[in-house]
């Protein structure tokens, strides 16, 4: 889709300690970024859920951003190296499910690392602008035929489990 | 899953921040748009919610329209959430059902257009409201703290700390890795501007760090190991073996003087190499403790395993030198943490055009101190490799400092330092004095009148950066004392040639090697130069984000002296005045596992790195030990059955959020579109 005024929403999971510092920081240098991530603060990005990705791409977001410490700087000792795990789970799982990877990005970013945060931001900004809206959502309602396909695999899935208890 | 708004009166209250907020977006369009979220009774804008009125406006409009829900659209919650948090509490409502959005630092002050920046901010009010009316009221849980401080590093910064902390009766435990305090002060000669003599100054503090009762010593020692959290942390220190017990020492010096070795051979890195020591040494006379220390790479014994051990039979029946002795480990419980692990000269050898290291008589500053110092090696005489006095000098400014191949940063101290070596190395030597700077930068008390005072003393100023220092050979091909310094003189517009027999590299200040080792042990940031980082660079200078770890001296970056002490004073106030209060508050937000859900699959178990999720076999549940939970969240997330809640970061607190923050996108959807 190639519509000029097509302004993408993207939503950002930043953790507490280094990511949303970073933010602050690029706030207080008067840093200018693109308005299309939309920040939401969790303590650590190991508190990032991956149902909270489907849920803002069901909700109509066009991409979406975790960021959190340096692997090594983690406030929570390692639990970043967690979000890096579960990061390569979702990318494997969102082309299956009619999602770009390049839709969802993880950064890191210290929390001296304001000017980094806005260079990450900007170049999401940018490559979610390239691939258009996702219309996530709407594209399952467009072919019906998806949802009575995943709602028959859930059916089947629940007699087998009853067939084995 | 669509979060299900509970009933709330939540009342909305938009901050101008002068004209930081409403003068990059419309206010008044902001506030009506949060007049029309659900279940918000008011929306309001003044121009500083943070002021006493500002805040007072929340306080009533909690009384006058019985509000249970209150959104601050303004600054960043790191900055002000405590702040509102407490007007909350001052008004009768349970200060967690308080909600920030960040309208300041994350849209007003980084968006370039006034239009998106009001709906990038229309999207983080949407999301603050439907976040709260999610909020459950929280009690903070108080735990009591140590009242013990640690301190990294036995420089003026650490010493300064551990005095004020002791003289206010509490327990401090010093940690040096150099076998004796003092750190680069104690290394100096005189310190700028007014010319006192560092050990003079220096040495009292020094010994009364050592005779103090409440001050614990260990030098020689490194931390290897920090658990816990502020008012509990535990430490693990490794006290590398001395080979001479403390204890025992009298420091008498005779092991020194019936080493087998009859003289010293070997650099004393205390000197900077350029004096030497026996295996068995005292750093420098006036080392804490006066206690000397054996290497054990080249005493004979510890790495030949055969020598008359004569240190031994010089000590005799005090027994002090035990070259049997190994490293021990101790571990300490304190409630605050100081880091003050200083710094560590620039080394210019990787500048070959300096000719550092290669050139004889090329030294860096700090080995000029310790040249010029009347405990160094050459008794206070400056001289030449080769003995004689020197008689050009020049001082080469800005060297690692103010570069783009090397550090941007100013160090700050140089300009004064480099003026002060002139200031001496005239008055020892009646050598004529070049300083080739790039900007002489003097802002401090009494620091311009000195450099006026140098200027008078006839000192010669040259403003350009120096490009090469060359040998000079003689005549007849044999090599000189004699160096050519090549600079560009931006005042007279030309390049100039010195010739000189000394030069002296102004060497800038960075972080110690493996500061970036020590920043992770302790939890802490730095900033991108590598020096750590404060929690804020005006208002929070001394504290870290990490609660209970504080900074003191150059490891936070470059300072001189006076700053130093002034800055170390204040985290020991810091630290003081957190681990005075006997007990502190917790925040809530930690994770709480529903037994009811809880199908026993441990997955939860291995992701906590804090140990704080316990398996109870004979329920076949998991258990999170709330005093050890620091809140992250990893588990919440990772709970196939939903079981855990992340308290004040719930799913749905979560949701609502994301429900929020894309309030304009919600497509048309059938309910059956759920995730």
């Amino acid at each position: 889709m190639s519509d000029d005024s097509f302004e993408p929403k993207i939503v950002g999971f930043l953790c507490n300690w280094c990511s949303y510092t970073a933010s602050d920081l690029a706030g207080t240098a008067r840093m200018k970024y693109a308005p299309n991530v939309r920040i939401i603060r969790v303590m650590c990005s190991g508190r990032v859920d991956p149902t909270f990705l489907l849920k803002a791409f069901a909700m109509g977001a066009d991409g979406v951003m975790i960021a959190g410490c340096h692997p090594g700087d983690c406030h929570y000792q390692q639990q970043n190296y967690k979000t890096m795990r579960r990061y390569a789970m979702i990318e494997q799982m969102l082309p299956q499910m009619g999602i770009e990877r390049e839709r969802v990005k993880l950064v890191w970013a210290s929390a001296a690392e304001g000017q980094q945060l806005a260079e990450a931001i900007d170049e999401l900004s940018e490559a979610v602008r390239k691939l258009g809206p996702l219309n996530w959502s709407r594209n399952w309602e467009e072919n019906g035929g998806r949802i009575e396909a995943l709602e028959a695999i859930v059916k089947e899935h629940e007699e087998a489990l009853e067939v084995q208890s | 899953m669509i979060t299900t708004q509970k009933s709330a009166r939540i009342g909305v209250y938009i901050c101008h921040c002068g004209t930081n907020i409403a003068g990059a977006l419309d206010v008044e369009q902001l506030t009506a748009f949060a007049d029309k979220l659900p279940q918000v009774v008011l929306a309001k804008n003044y121009k500083y919610m943070c002021s006493d009125p500002g805040q007072d406006l929340v306080k009533k409009d909690i009384a006058e329209h019985g509000l249970d829900r209150v959104v601050v659209v303004a600054c960043s919650p790191l900055l002000h959430e405590a702040t509102f948090r407490k007007a909350a509490e001052d008004a009768g409502l349970n200060p967690f059902l308080v909600q920030m959005a960040n309208i300041r630092e994350q849209v007003a002050w980084v968006t370039r257009d006034k239009v998106d920046a009001l709906e990038k901010a229309k999207a983080h009010v949407a999301a603050a409201a439907r976040r709260v009316a999610q909020h459950e009221p929280l009690e903070r849980k108080s735990v009591p703290i140590t009242p013990r401080v640690l301190i990294v590093g036995g420089g003026i910064a650490g010493i300064e700390a551990a005095l004020t902390l002791a003289d206010a009766d509490k327990e401090v435990i010093l940690v040096e890795r150099e076998p004796s305090i003092g750190g680069h002060m104690s290394m100096f000669d005189k310190t700028f501007p007014t010319l006192d003599c560092a050990a003079c100054i220096l040495t009292p503090k020094m010994t009364a760090v050592k005779s103090n009762p409440h001050i614990k010593l260990l030098t020689h020692s490194e931390v290897e190991k920090v658990d816990g959290a502020v008012g509990s942390y535990k430490v693990r220190v490794r006290r590398k073996a001395r080979y001479i017990s403390e204890e025992n020492c009298v420091g008498c010096m005779a092991c020194i003087d019936e080493c087998v070795f009859p003289k010293p051979k070997f650099p004393n890195e205390y000197d900077q190499g350029l004096g030497l020591r026996k295996p068995v040494y005292l750093p420098f006379p006036q080392a804490v403790p006066p206690v000397p220390i054996i290497d054990p790479e080249t005493c004979l014994q510890l790495s030949k395993g055969q020598c008359k051990q004569k240190c031994v039979e010089a000590c005799g029946e005090r027994q002090a030198v035990l070259l049997e002795q190994q490293d021990s480990i101790e571990e300490f419980e304190v409630g605050a943490i100081i880091v003050a692990t200083g710094f560590k000269p620039f080394n210019p050898s990787v500048m070959p055009y300096y000719g550092y290291g290669t050139l004889p008589n090329v030294y860096t500053s700090l080995e000029i101190e310790r040249l010029i110092n009347a405990a160094g090696p050459t008794g206070g005489k400056l001289m030449l490799r080769d003995g004689s006095t020197p008689k050009r000098v020049v001082i080469v400014h800005c060297v690692g400092s103010r570069d783009k191949n090397y550090h941007t940063y100013c160090s700050k101290v140089c300009c004064m330092y480099s003026l002060k070596l002139a200031h001496l190395v005239k008055e020892k030597t009646e050598a004529e004095i070049f300083n080739c700077y790039i900007d002489i930068r003097t802002p401090g008390k009494g620091f311009e009148e000195f450099y006026n005072r140098v200027q008078n003393e006839g000192v010669h100023f040259i403003r350009g950066k120096v490009g090469d220092v060359s040998p000079v050979v003689s005549d007849n091909g044999q090599p000189t004392n004699m160096m050519t310094i090549q600079v560009d003189d931006t005042l007279l517009g030309k390049v100039r040639k010195i010739d000189a027999d000394m030069v002296i590299l102004a060497v800038g200040l960075e972080p110690q090697k493996d500061a970036e080792e020590v920043r992770r042990m302790f939890g802490i940031s730095c900033s991108t130069e590598g020096f750590f980082l404060e929690k804020h660079p005006k208002l929070a200078p001394v504290n870290t984000a990490n609660d209970g770890v504080f900074l003191a001296g150059v490891c936070q970056g470059v300072k001189d002296i006076p700053e130093t002490v002034a800055q170390a004073s204040a985290a020991a106030a810091k630290a003081l005045a957190l681990i005075d209060r006997g007990s502190i508050e917790l925040e809530p937000n930690t994770a709480i596992i529903d037994e009811e859900h809880c199908s026993g699959c441990r997955v939860c178990n291995n992701l906590c790195p804090f140990e704080a999720i316990e398996y109870d076999e004979e329920k076949g549940v998991s258990r999170v030990i709330a005093e050890l939970c620091k809140g992250c969240g990893t588990c919440v997330a990772a709970c196939p059955a939903q079981a855990i809640t992340g308290v004040h970061f719930t799913n749905n607190q979560i949701i609502a959020e994301i429900e929020g923050v894309l309030y304009d996108s919600a497509p048309p959807r059938k309910e059956a579109v759920s995730v």
